[in-house]
């Protein structure tokens, strides 16, 4: 029951783009699109949901024991980086299709910040396994469902007339901020502990 | 306190020595394709490479030179090569790069195919010829007050193979806040007849990475690099007269072209029209006024669209389209060679086909 709560908290109420503003460098730059933002925003569930725990593994079994808390930030992101890579180059050998829809983006994510943000938390929060693997996949959701939202909105925005010096990503962010808000809605409803 | 250390240093590196070992093997596994084979122009050259890399880089590899600006990052869209065969689906990052046209004829960016089987491509025949070459500065002048003229002396190899009127890149190196190399297309101005020299006329552009470069950190005895040469731009054989339009550093192919005919004491009857501001924008004034005695039938038509009044000027005044319409009447049997600004060529190009010159016979190099 915990674990849903988690996963469901994560994508609206603790949404980590909308509520810590983690990952926007790429949610700023590739949600022109729809289409590529999709392909964006499910290379990032993947990453998320398989990163968190994987760090979780390393955090728990080989830190821990070494009193080498204090390092986690090193490894989390070399971790990742490594992760990453591999997925890349297995999706480029073995499969077209899902190189092509998913894995030019792995490249990108191997340093937003909400990937590493999402290991983060899983510590601070002390969350066991399960609930991290949960918290991941639920924070990766929830990034992707901002950006397409937001792709969507901006492509609404093309024939729309903004004021010159708001152009790009001045607009983008006004844009964000209103669907943070519109994301505060949810709180109350269940917290991300 | 030291054991701790100790631990902490020995844990980082076993992890770091786990992912790295853990990467050498999935190189040599999932990422080894193994030896394929690039067949280009329908087997006129085979190549075996590792398979594995951007297509632009494999080539690179073996000597041929797919001209690119931004050194295979995908954000320049110059590397374009037909692929028969292998190339797989075109990549997202392709896409803003190729028209629909292009798409048709399986035109594709270079550097992000990557070579993963067998792979069949059709090249231009010229870029089997293209060679990196390393020079020394041998001399650099002022032409105008914006203008240098850039002698390279070839080191390694000593001699280029050349047509006058093609062009070369040069390479930047990392230089303030330029953190990687970029290559910039320039023309040739020295003859063929010279193989051993290079000659260049860069003119200061603005905010430009390469001409800041030469005109503000390159000096005399400096290295540098090109790799050459290219460009469709050069005399086609015929008798039919011809007009050449240049403006500004556009000077640098024709002139090229021009020395090659006084060499060959060329008969075709040719027109130069020489286009530039005011009088502080031209330059060789006197190497073109002497050609017109060494080449045959040359004539050279100098322009200013501003002349200044300290300038005295008694020539053509007046944009270059209108000072080429003033000129030649009848330009049907005539081919053209432009080199200048988008702007002026797209100018010209109107004037010209308004004057009779068919447009499979007008020929440019646009910069």
């Amino acid at each position: 029951m915990h674990n849903f709560a988690i996963f469901f908290a994560s994508i609206f109420t603790g949404n980590i783009l909308l509520t810590t503003y983690l990952g926007m460098c790429s949610f700023l730059s590739v949600s022109k699109e729809l289409k590529t933002s999709l392909g964006l925003g499910a290379a990032v569930v993947f990453v998320m949901a398989t990163t968190t725990p994987l760090n979780w593994m390393v955090y728990q079994w080989l830190l821990i024991p070494f009193g080498l808390e204090y390092l986690r930030f090193i490894v989390f992101i070399i971790v990742i980086a490594a992760f990453v890579q591999l997925t890349e180059m297995a999706l480029e050998r073995y499969s077209e299709g899902l190189y092509q829809a998913l894995g030019i983006f792995l490249p990108l994510i191997t340093v937003n910040c909400a990937i590493l943000g999402a290991s983060l938390f899983m510590v601070i929060r002390e969350y066991t396994l399960a609930t991290s693997f949960f918290f991941g996949l639920g924070s990766g959701i929830g990034w992707a469902l901002a950006i397409v939202a937001m792709a969507g909105i901006r492509q609404k925005l093309k024939s729309a007339k903004i004021p010159p010096g708001l152009e790009g990503p001045g607009i983008t962010l006004v844009i964000a901020g209103f669907m943070a808000m519109a994301f505060m809605g949810f709180s109350g409803m269940i917290a991300l502990t | 306190m030291l054991i701790t250390l100790l631990v902490s240093i020995a844990v980082i590196s076993l992890i770091s020595v786990f992912l790295s070992l853990l990467m050498v093997i999935a190189d040599a596994t999932i990422g080894n394709y193994g030896v394929v084979k690039i067949t280009i122009n329908e087997g006129i050259r085979d190549l075996e490479v590792l398979g594995g890399q951007p297509l632009l880089r494999s080539l690179q590899q073996e000597g041929i030179f797919i001209p690119s600006a931004c050194g295979g990052r995908g954000s320049c869209g110059l590397c374009k090569v037909k692929v028969v065969e292998g190339g797989g689906e075109y990549l997202p990052t392709e896409l803003p790069f190729i028209s629909e046209e292009e798409r048709a004829q399986q035109i594709r960016l270079s550097c992000q195919v990557k070579v993963k089987n067998d792979i069949a491509i059709e090249i231009p025949e010229e870029l089997f010829y293209v060679k990196e070459f390393s020079t020394t500065v041998e001399k650099i002048r002022n032409l105008t007050h914006d203008i240098k003229e850039v002698t390279l002396r070839l080191i390694d190899p000593g001699e280029i193979t050349i047509k006058a009127g093609q062009y070369i890149q040069f390479v930047v190196p990392e230089y303030e806040d330029l953190d990687e190399e970029v290559y910039r297309a320039y023309s040739v101005a020295s003859p063929p007849g010279d193989a051993t020299h290079v000659e260049l006329e860069i003119r200061l552009v603005p905010g430009g990475i390469c001409t800041t470069y030469v005109h503000e950190h390159l000096k005399e005895g400096d290295t540098v690099t090109i790799n050459g040469p290219y460009g469709d731009f050069y005399l086609r054989e015929s008798d039919a007269p011809i007009i050449f339009i240049a403006g500004g550093s556009g000077m640098a192919p024709i002139k090229s072209i021009l020395l090659d005919m006084e060499k060959n004491a060329n008969p075709r009857s040719a027109q130069y029209f020489f286009g530039a501001r005011s009088k502080r924008d031209l330059f060789l004034l006197d190497e073109m006024k002497a050609l017109e005695s060494s080449i045959p039938n040359f004539s050279f038509v100098p322009a200013l669209s501003e002349p200044l009044g300290e300038d005295n000027w008694e020539g053509e005044v007046g944009l270059i389209t209108d000072v080429v319409r003033k000129n030649v009447s009848d330009a049907q049997a005539s081919e053209a060679y432009l080199c200048g600004s988008p702007g002026m060529i797209d100018a010209c190009i109107k004037v010209l086909t308004d004057l009779g010159v068919s447009e499979d016979r007008i020929f440019y190099d646009k910069f």
